[in-house]
């Protein structure tokens, strides 16, 4: 289906273990701002087509963990391969040395990301912010590039917005536009950073229902940090809870959020449901 | 014209300034129609200086807004090092400079006085202006080189296809302001004998004392008219940048 981001990775980066086909690994990875370990040691499996839930509380470092796998923080030990290419780090005469910006694009092709605050284009039109990266990163010819931007915004049923700004847009539509902008690179691995949080709360449902359908439609592996517990439960092969920079508990929504072992999570849940 | 200050026949209107005969100064409306023509003469040169001062002068308001942004540590310091000198010095030295001193001390000719005084507003103004590109390219929101990442953009890309559209709104306003600026200080090349509307002036001046309030009058209003398309073009870059910038 997708002729777009071929990866080709000359150097022989093939991870040393690939865990019953998982398109993320995570081995082993912390993470330190300053003094403080955020992430001490995360061991994260994620397989193609599987919807994980990060939840946890605040500074437990789900955000970080995304963040990660985005390239926009950089770990401070251990190791992320995705879909069998070391992330971080190449190879050059035989070692491993830190990735240039080259092998860092290289890699994350694959993996697309919505954030909390949107952040779209403020000086190119709703189409434009969605077949701006297509036409330049994957070289896509401008028409096909353009015609699946504008079946993208219909799916996501802003298909009669095309040519207005963001700045005249809700923050549901916003956050709508995000995703579509996201969905035509075709990623693998889609990521979704506390999408809702800056949104009011009348417009939560409709982010929430383009992200059920775009679960529904399934190939892509999808990680959520989320505050939607309901919303979690609803679509998530698996719930990760973190706590401290660790993996407290995880598992299949109904065991995790309806019948935790963990005590910290067992108060976290109920400090969410009141 | 108007000897011993009385009130011309022909002129409509006569200022006294003082008592004094020796310097009484007038303007006379009448003497215009002789003045105008003169000035005429050098709008060309004006605005050739302006113009070739606009193309180098934001050609280095970028060059070194870029370099001082640069990952390189001794193109920084060196951007840096001439930003902090042309701006903290006055443009009339750094033409003479340019015009008299530099020749001598290394022996070379630089042409012309009309690349000598282009130079110099283009480098004191460049120096000037690039930090606002500096400062503007730094002021885009940080959500905005995340997106361009998440895209799977390259640092060119980045930079061309979102940071930069974004940052040039913010600067529009403040170039505007520079534009008129400069303007102003190409009168400073009637210093290095260019003939500009400053220049013809003077000449006028000299030839008839009396005429100074007429003759600077109109210099005056020849600069301002100048002016006029730069404060309207100005305030629509305003206009224009308020529009499509994301700000933290």
């Amino acid at each position: 289906m997708s002729e777009t981001s071929v990866v080709t990775n000359e150097s022989a980066t093939e991870s040393t273990t690939n865990n019953e086909d998982a398109i993320v690994s995570y081995k082993n990875i912390t993470k330190s701002f300053g003094d403080v370990e955020v992430l001490k040691g995360i061991d994260l499996d994620i397989k193609p087509a599987e919807k994980v839930a990060l939840i946890g509380p605040s500074g437990s470092g789900k955000t970080t963990i995304i963040r990660m796998l985005m390239t926009l923080e950089q770990p401070t030990s251990g190791e992320i391969i995705v879909d069998g290419k070391n992330l971080w780090h190449m190879e050059k005469n035989g070692e491993l040395v830190p990735a240039t910006e080259k092998h860092l694009r290289e890699v994350r092709g694959d993996i697309g990301m919505v954030f909390q605050h949107f952040n779209l284009f403020p000086h190119m039109t709703i189409l434009e912010n969605c077949m701006t990266a297509p036409i330049h990163v994957q070289k896509e010819d401008k028409a096909s590039a353009k015609k699946r931007s504008i079946e993208m915004l219909e799916k996501v049923g802003l298909g009669d917005k095309l040519d207005n700004y963001p700045s005249q847009l809700s923050g549901g539509q916003k956050q709508r536009v995000a995703m579509a902008r996201a969905l035509v690179m075709r990623p693998k691995v889609m990521l979704f950073d506390e999408v809702t949080s800056a949104l009011d709360p009348e417009l939560v449902g409709e982010v929430l229902e383009v992200i059920r359908d775009i679960a529904k439609e399934g190939e892509m592996a999808m990680v959520l940090v989320t505050h939607e517990m309901e919303f979690a439960l609803d679509i998530a092969d698996r719930v990760i809870f973190l706590d401290n920079g660790v993996i407290a508990e995880q598992g299949p929504p109904s065991k995790v959020l309806e019948n935790p072992d963990n005590e910290r999570l067992q108060q976290f849940l109920h400090r969410f449901r009141g | 014209m108007t000897p011993k200050g009385q009130a011309p026949s022909t002129g409509g209107l006569t200022l006294s300034f003082n008592e004094s005969n020796k310097y009484k100064g007038v303007i006379t409306i009448s003497a215009i129609a002789d003045i105008f023509p003169a000035l005429i003469q050098g709008v060309e040169v004006t605005l050739k200086v302006l113009f070739a001062s606009i193309i180098l002068g934001y050609s280095m308001a970028f060059i070194a807004g870029f370099c001082r942004l640069s990952n390189n540590i001794i193109l920084r310091s060196f951007t840096g090092f001439y930003v902090e000198v042309f701006r903290g010095t006055s443009l009339i030295v750094q033409l003479f400079w340019l015009f008299y001193a530099l020749p001598m001390l290394f022996n070379f000719d630089i042409g012309s006085n009309f690349w000598a005084g282009v130079l110099a507003i283009s480098l004191n103004y460049g120096a000037y202006m690039s930090e606002i590109v500096r400062g503007s390219i730094l002021s885009v929101a940080k959500g905005q080189h995340e997106a361009s990442t998440a895209l799977n953009m390259t640092r060119f890309q980045r930079m061309r296809l979102v940071i930069l559209p974004q940052a040039v709104r913010m600067m529009l306003p403040e170039f505007g302001n520079y534009l008129i600026l400069m303007l102003k200080s190409t009168s400073l090349v009637s210093l290095i004998g260019m003939h500009d509307i400053l220049y013809q002036g003077d000449l006028l001046r000299d030839a008839n004392l009396s005429q100074a309030p007429t003759v600077y009058l109109l210099v005056l209003v020849f600069y301002f008219l100048m002016a006029l398309p730069l404060i309207w073009l100005t305030k629509k870059m305003e206009a224009f940048s308020k529009k499509g910038v994301a700000t933290q």
